[in-house]
């Protein structure tokens, strides 16, 4: 099997600002060529679009626009983790021999159809994913003694983040209390405690072993990946304070990058609510379960950026189809060293961990570099 | 629209049933998940148990469990005993509001 890295990226600001969708992929490819001097549009093997749009035919759209002809094209959609799934399509094709330079590209405007998956009917009335986050908030807080300050100092930190990153729609710092009087969604949750659909697009250059020289002499390598879908239906989930898909993913994830938890020294984890990032440190075994409040914490107070450096989905801006791909760029930049005002010191390993609807599906990747 | 919903629209609140597993089918489906089989229909029992519950703008909604397999998030009439994990509901009605199912709860 090729051995698969990441070599460029590209980004677009993040924004509540309503743009077309092809602008939002065009501009994040031309970051990505304006990125890597040696790439040229006949490099590029194949073209994957991540996106809930509905506009069809994107990965062709794109390709004509940007000048590139590739062999393969396609959009790849899987709600809020398209972007992590379209990186391991991509993967798929290096690894197999199918390509060797693979552009992905993930956009979504702010009013993504995405946010609802109006399929699950079992949800009632209530399919608006802050009642999902309401029952995780109260199932977390029951078992674990998890409290609003505890979910207050995610989004303190992550706002806090997120100001180091130009890209993020967020540059306010709150304190805690300010975001502890943050406007009432449900008894469990708070506006401060949701992240924010908004418009983005991301793109990463993934290329072989023997091509990867041409593009950066700091290629960053896909070393474990894990996934798992556990239904689709929010009410399937046997836990509400845990995400059973996220630990299956991460266990497969380990496994292949013959790595464990300890290893980890940076992680981007999808914070769709403030007791997801909570639930997911804890899910990823980075810490025991219920120990994710203390931990972060300890984050908080110390400026640890090792969870979520550059703002997480709360600070940063939660573009569907773009996120997880964001996530990958933030931990190349890590672990290339180039990450400025938001870099860890001597980070080899990253892990991402992007999930979708209620955490019935989640991708966990481990990065090295 | 399926047998499940012209139902739910009169609101009768009926599960398929694999008469070869014996297993109930949720969300409603064509078939069988397990075995493919063809799927009866029968009524559910409409008492159940609250799993987990929270509150917007005063009005409660809980996820709810019936015949230890069938999952629904509806709103939750509260008169004198306060929610609890585990406690009884009755489901109360079922209907299709728009384009959404609705189910309504009472505290037993």
């Amino acid at each position: 099997m090729n051995k698969v890295a990441i070599v460029s990226y590209g980004n677009t600001k993040f924004s509540r600002d309503d743009k077309p969708i092809e602008s939002l992929l065009l501009n994040s490819t031309k970051s990505l060529f304006d990125n890597t001097p040696n790439l040229m549009q006949k490099d590029i093997d194949t073209v994957l679009v991540s996106t809930n749009d509905n506009t069809k035919y994107l990965s062709a759209i794109l390709s004509e626009i940007a000048g590139i002809q590739p062999k393969t094209a396609h959009t790849v959609e899987s709600l809020c983790n398209s972007g992590t799934n379209s990186i391991v399509s991509a993967y798929s094709y290096i690894a197999s021999g199918l390509a060797n330079v693979v552009l992905v590209v993930g956009a979504e405007r702010k009013n993504s159809p995405g946010q609802i998956l109006e399929w699950d009917n079992s949800r009632g009335e209530y399919k608006h994913p802050i009642f999902w986050g309401s029952i995780f908030t109260k199932s977390h807080k029951r078992e674990f003694g998890t409290t609003e300050e505890d979910l207050a100092r995610v989004s303190a930190k992550n706002h806090k983040f997120a100001k180091d990153n130009p890209n993020a729609y967020s540059n306010k710092v709150f304190s805690i209390d300010e975001l502890m009087n943050s406007r009432v969604l449900t008894e469990d949750l708070r506006v401060s405690d949701c992240s924010r659909s908004c418009s983005g697009a991301s793109a990463v250059l993934i290329a072989s072993e023997q091509v990867t020289k041409r593009f950066t002499n700091e290629p960053v390598w896909i070393k474990g990946i894990g996934q798992k879908t556990t239904s689709a239906g929010f009410t399937k989930n046997n836990s509400f304070s845990s995400m059973r898909s996220t630990v299956e993913a991460a266990k497969i994830s380990f496994q292949m990058s013959k790595l464990s938890p300890g290893d980890i020294d940076v992680a981007e984890v999808h914070d769709a609510f403030t007791v997801c990032e909570l639930m997911a440190v804890e899910d990823l075994r980075i810490v025991s379960k219920g120990e994710g409040r203390s931990f972060v914490k300890t984050l908080y107070e110390t400026e640890d950026r090792k969870i979520n450096p550059r703002g997480g989905l709360i600070g940063s801006g939660h573009p569907l189809g773009a996120t997880g791909i964001a996530q990958v760029i933030e931990t190349t930049q890590q672990l290339q060293g180039t990450a400025k005002k938001r870099q860890i010191q001597n980070a080899k390993v990253g892990l991402v961990h992007n999930m979708s609807a209620a955490a019935t599906s989640s991708t966990v990747l481990i990065l090295q570099s | 629209m399926s047998f499940f919903e012209t139902q739910l629209k009169k609101g009768n609140f009926v599960i398929p049933q694999c008469p070869s597993c014996k297993e109930l089918i949720w969300p409603p489906s064509e078939y069988c998940s397990l075995c493919f089989g063809k799927l009866k229909w029968k009524k559910a029992d409409r008492i159940g148990k609250i799993l987990e519950f929270s509150k917007k703008d005063d009005i409660f909604f809980c996820l709810a469990e019936f015949e230890k397999k069938i999952r629904v998030i509806g709103t939750l009439q509260v008169f004198l005993k306060q929610p609890e994990i585990g406690k009884k509901v009755k489901l109360d009605s079922c209907k299709i509001d728009g384009e959404n199912y609705k189910f309504t709860m009472t505290m037993v």
